[in-house]
């Protein structure tokens, strides 16, 4: 006869009111044990098997067939689906585009990833600074670009970029300055990057800045009054202290660029530099909505979601003893 | 977990306070701050200004010089299509906010029995949305379309309001509030009293998890607001679109019809205006820990 809670309840409590109905108890039991938990999470499970499980699973056997034109190929009967093998993805991993868009992911990131959370940390670690004045007003006009959707963020620099609106090129213009287009093909990499680090750098450092928070005072005191000064505690305590942080915005921000798609797709209209293979999801977009090839962007897919959880797989591994050991 | 930061946060202010005679302010720190703020707000300040031109001053004034046709510019896209810009916001309001809320509720529904329930195969219901957690809602895009085409659901608002309900994240942050804010014993008690489960979790659960269910809901409300693939792929009648893809449609006519960049801008600065205010009201729920795998609050 257990008792629901975990065993560090104090069993007494419920004990002697209970046990003149056992009855009823056992019958409630039985029903509480296991009914009643799957009817609550009911809802839960039946919307992730409807929306997560069914489309991984749904395209993982796309990524395997193709179309056959049978006979003339006329009429509605005329294409039927069969089995192609890993065919799909041998073309997916061998189509140039694919490759280049990649690279040109992959770049992105190494510029925007170290730059990003460098300020993020640089911002977090003056916040934390007693020395700092204003530092409240900082704080939130830092992290308010979070609350501006990629959308309309890669709109509003967007037209920060276009020569004939932009501030910038007004007065490059009176300065004689001929500086180039940020959305010309070379500089365009930047200008997303630019994009995705104004929306980010403020969740990021307020991410770091609540980790700083969390360590205890006496600890910098302690630092203090051995004659360290305030650089030497930030960067022999502060920053070591706040490593599991840094790894996880580290890992959240590579997941987040394998997937750059709405900036890129945004900027589209105001340049002709962007192409619609620039990163892999608009690869992949091309291919299932514009070339209607559904096979071969399942496959991308299912590549594109595997090296994913592959970088996810570790970030699971860093943080499994501190978040999740505790917990079960 | 608000009981514990705020004496130290009030004892850090004390001694703050006595100690900052003492304490030269640093100007390099204080203006690398600043510097910082300002190149966040410059855009914001930038379509404030914009906003205010009409379409040949856009492109002949300099575009910090504010004008005076903000109004004009305001009542144009309210006339756009007869009030489309409008029916874009409403949309959104439902798709982030009512979809935000029942994800909530889902969440702190799943998290409190996960936490609270012991049950054959409970472990492995966590270990499988654990997994969830870990496929980012963008990758899934696709794949939804074509199971939602399959159903002939797209092109409708269920296309884009269903899938953004199950939100593995959310369960876990609720796990995690449920197991820190609601004590076993409570629970006991009101069993022993004959309240049923689904009574004990409304009333009594979900007012001791409220701090948390908020941050939960802004995760996901910030989520569906940001997740412009979706939509974009799974809609095509623009009765139908969220306010980031009905822009980026107009957009994309002002690249033939430059006169709609007006309304583009207008549109942006309207639709930025609502996320702001409720980001500041909300402030101090955004307190992310998560090297500790949970949110603050």
């Amino acid at each position: 006869m257990t008792l629901l809670a975990p065993p560090k309840a104090p069993a007494d409590t419920a004990g002697s009111p209970l046990g003149t109905r056992s009855g009823r108890r056992r019958r409630y039991d039985v029903r509480t044990r296991i009914i009643t938990p799957y009817l609550m999470l009911a809802p839960g499970i039946i919307l992730f098997a409807a929306f997560m499980l069914a489309p991984i699973l749904y395209t993982i056997y796309l990524s395997f067939q193709r179309t056959q034109v049978v006979g003339l190929g006329l009429g509605s009967g005329a294409r039927k689906q069969v089995f192609a093998g890993v065919a799909n993805y041998v073309s997916a991993l061998t189509n140039p585009e694919f490759a280049a868009s990649v690279g040109r992911v992959l770049l992105y990131g190494l510029i925007l990833i170290p730059t990003m959370l460098g300020l993020a940390l640089l911002f977090a670690l003056l916040l934390d600074s007693r020395r700092t004045r204003a530092a409240g007003f900082s704080r939130i006009s830092i992290f308010l670009p979070y609350a501006v959707p990629a959308v309309i963020s890669s709109l509003l620099w967007g037209f920060l970029y276009l020569p004939a609106v932009s501030p910038f090129y007004f007065v490059f213009d009176k300065l004689g300055w001929d500086v180039p287009s940020v959305l010309s093909s070379k500089l365009v990499l930047f200008g997303i990057a630019n994009i995705a680090l104004w929306g980010g750098v403020g969740f990021n450092m307020i991410v770091m800045y609540t980790s700083l928070k969390a360590v205890p005072t006496e600890i910098y005191e302690a630092a203090r009054i051995d004659g360290a000064s305030e650089v030497q505690t930030a960067l022999r305590i502060k920053i070591p202290i706040i490593a599991p942080a840094l790894v996880m915005t580290a890992l959240f921000s590579m997941i987040a660029t394998l997937q750059v798609f709405a900036e890129p797709t945004l900027l589209r209209p105001l340049t002709n530099s962007l192409s619609t293979s620039w990163s892999p999801l608009m690869l992949v977009y091309r291919d299932a909505f514009t070339r209607d090839n559904i096979y071969s962007a399942a496959a991308t897919s299912v590549v594109i979601a595997v090296a994913t959880f592959a970088v996810s797989f570790l970030f699971l591994r860093i943080v499994q003893k501190r978040a999740f050991g505790q917990e079960d | 977990m608000t009981s514990m930061a705020t004496p130290l946060r009030t004892a850090g202010g004390i001694r703050r306070g006595d100690r900052s005679k003492r304490e030269r302010v640093s100007v390099a720190s204080t203006t690398i701050l600043l510097l910082g703020a300002l190149y966040c707000l410059f855009p914001v300040f930038w379509v404030l200004t914009a906003s205010t031109k009409d379409g040949s001053e856009l492109f002949s004034t300099f575009t910090l010089a504010p004008s005076t046709h903000l109004w004009d510019n305001i009542v144009q896209l309210t006339q756009y299509r007869d009030g489309l810009f409008w029916r874009w916001m409403l949309n959104t309001a439902l798709y982030a906010g009512l979809g935000a809320l029942v994800s909530t509720y889902v969440s702190a529904l799943s998290g409190y029995v996960l936490a609270k329930f012991t049950f054959p195969g409970k472990s492995t219901v966590f270990k499988v949305l654990l997994m969830g957690v870990l496929v980012p809602g963008v990758i899934l895009a696709i794949p939804q379309y074509f199971l939602m085409a399959q159903v002939g659901l797209t092109n409708t608002y269920w296309a884009v309001f269903l899938p953004q309900i199950i939100s593995p994240y959310g369960i876990y942050l609720a796990r995690i509030y449920t197991a820190a804010s609601v004590p076993t014993d409570v629970i006991e008690a009101a069993r022993t009293e004959g309240a049923g489960e689904m009574h004990i979790f409304s009333r009594i659960a979900m007012p001791m998890m409220l701090p948390g269910l908020v941050t939960i809901f802004l995760f996901q409300f910030v989520a569906v607001w940001n997740n412009f693939m979706l939509p974009y792929i799974m809609l095509g009648d623009d009765n139908l679109f969220p306010i980031t893809v009905g822009l980026n449609g107009l957009l994309n006519q002002g690249a033939t019809a430059p006169a709609l960049y007006t309304l583009v801008i207008t549109g942006a600065l309207l639709s930025v205006i609502p996320l702001i205010v409720l980001f500041l009201l909300l402030q101090r729920f955004w307190r992310v820990d998560l090297a500790a795998g949970a949110v603050k609050a």
